[in-house]
């Protein structure tokens, strides 16, 4: 971590997710500061995406505690099985902004509107002043110019930076990214990496992201947490994890991931 | 002489001719009935077809009960249970809003099914989109999932839509002056039922072909106007 005196902004404390029978996170622990950039790396189905989805409370969890900014997401009093009212919900998803695989654009809408649409229900603000701060997140994706565009005008890059811009326009304090760019072909990575990597450098946000890019991975963030069977088996700087793995399942994995 | 039209039996053009003006007002009573209707199976099945999607077990449960007596119940026998059931219970509505009220809560059943077709063609993550942007399910359905199920749903939309107008003519069993029932009544006093009857045939084929018509220009508007066909 990267700073110990602040107290975490994100806390998993004994968390365990079933799907029916499967036990995807069995007392799952975990971490993280506020401002800290986190990436989650290891195999496929390890249950890297179900923490983030927890976390965007798309998915509920059994047992366990987590908060966030001192929030309960099992609302205090609250029967089972959902744990917590809409509303309680609602409070904790404004503090939190998901970017997915697959963009998730909506196809119906402009590409401003698609900016623009939540922060006029969501934060109350007027037409004019979200499209306005609608242009400007699209500038700092570099997509200005495609502002009047519909999704399926845009290249796959293209789609995923409009959905970067659609998630900062809600002002989240932790930004998940689950595989942002594992939909894209080869050649429009790197354009999407550039805008996350800019990102990075905004100290106060708080970003998860889940990547196989674990040259990027090593560059912007604070941590790398490998994980393995709903564990996380081995974390600490990018460094640490990238030169000097200790663990033979995080060996393993890198070997096998940078070939 | 009805409504202060006389008819004139001499040849069946001269007949036609004359009582083309009953028949006419008979038309925009079917035609009012037939849109309050509609109106209210469009409203009505986007409402059974959410409550069904409830996370709440009582009520998607009671929802499909619903919805499914609906559908499994003539038309007929509902409009009579309206329109004579009701009173019993205090609540009297006139004949064409009881006729109105029972094409639309038949039609909500088929409806709600088009509906239900289309909300689940709507891939998981426009919803989780709509949720990691603080959405509300309304906001959630109004926003995002029912104008991207409209050009799905339009054509079996469409479809309910003509045959709610082919059987509008039912109305007139509860004293609804529809066009049907105009031109029986011309026919028992003429006791010439041939040309009214297929006036109303006719017109019933024009209104068909009518809202076909419409339809495809819908469908071919709609992507021009920014709202994409999948
Ligand atoms: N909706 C679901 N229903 C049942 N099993 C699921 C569901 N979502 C994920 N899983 C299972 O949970 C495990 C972890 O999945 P996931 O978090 O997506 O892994 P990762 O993102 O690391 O690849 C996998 O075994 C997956 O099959
Ligand atoms: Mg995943």
């Amino acid at each position: 971590m990267t700073d110990n005196v602040k107290p975490p902004l994100i806390q998993f404390a004994g968390v365990t997710k079933r799907f029916g029978a499967l036990t995807v996170l069995d007392n799952f622990n975990f971490e993280v500061a506020p401002g800290e950039k986190v990436t989650l790396i290891g195999p496929s189905g390890s249950g890297k995406s179900t923490v983030l989805r927890i976390l965007m409370t798309l998915e509920p969890f059994q047992e366990g505690r987590l908060t966030l900014a001192g929030m309960d997401y099992h609302e205090p009093g609250a029967a089972a099985p959902f744990r917590a009212s809409e509303r309680h919900l609602r409070n904790i998803r404004s503090h939190v902004g998901m970017v997915f695989q697959s963009f998730n654009l909506f196809p119906h809408m402009s590409v401003i509107r698609n900016v623009a649409e939540a922060p006029v229900r969501v934060l109350g603000l007027s037409r004019d002043e979200a499209q306005a701060r609608a242009v400007d997140l699209l500038a700092l994706v570099g997509l200005a110019d495609k502002k009047d565009h519909f999704p399926s005008q845009l290249s796959g890059g293209q789609q995923q930076r409009v959905a970067i811009a659609r998630a900062l326009a809600m002002r989240p304090r932790v930004l998940l990214f689950d595989e942002p760019t594992s939909a894209l072909d080869p050649q429009l990575v790197g354009e999407v990496l550039a805008v996350i990597r800019d990102l990075a450098h905004e100290h106060d946000l708080t970003m998860l992201l889940v990547t196989h890019e674990m040259r990027f991975a090593r560059e912007v963030s604070d941590r790398v947490c490998f994980f393995d069977k709903g564990q996380i088996c081995e974390q600490g700087s990018p460094e640490a994890i990238f030169t000097a793995p200790s663990h033979p399942r995080t060996c393993e994995f890198l070997a096998s991931v940078l070939g | 002489m009805m409504y202060g039209f006389t008819w004139d039996t001499a040849t069946p053009l001269t007949y036609a001719w004359s009582i083309l003006p009953i028949i006419l007002i008979g038309l925009t009573v079917t035609l009012k009935a037939a849109a309050a209707g509609f109106a209210i199976a469009l409203v009505l099945g986007l409402v059974f077809a959410m409550l069904r999607r409830s996370r709440f077990r009582s009520v998607s449960w009671t929802t499909a009960c619903v919805v499914e007596f609906l559908r499994d119940t003539p038309l007929l026998v509902q409009l009579f249970f309206l329109y004579y059931v009701l009173p019993e219970y205090g609540v009297t509505l006139p004949a064409f809003l009881t006729g109105a009220l029972a094409l639309g809560l038949q039609y909500s059943a088929y409806t709600s099914e088009v509906y239900r077709g289309g909300i689940e063609a709507v891939p998981r993550g426009q919803w989780e989109a709509a949720t990691a942007l603080n959405l509300t399910r309304m906001q959630t359905y109004r926003d995002i999932v029912v104008p991207q199920i409209v050009p799905r749903i339009l054509p079996a939309m469409g479809n309910y839509m003509v045959a709610m107008i082919k059987e509008t003519p039912v109305l007139s069993v509860i004293t609804v002056l529809d066009m049907m029932a105009l031109a029986n009544m011309i026919g028992e006093r003429t006791f010439e039922y041939l040309v009214p009857l297929t006036m109303v045939g006719l017109i019933f084929l024009i209104l068909t072909l009518i809202c076909s018509a419409g339809l495809h220009r819908l469908q071919k508007v709609l992507p021009k106007a920014g709202i994409p066909l999948r």
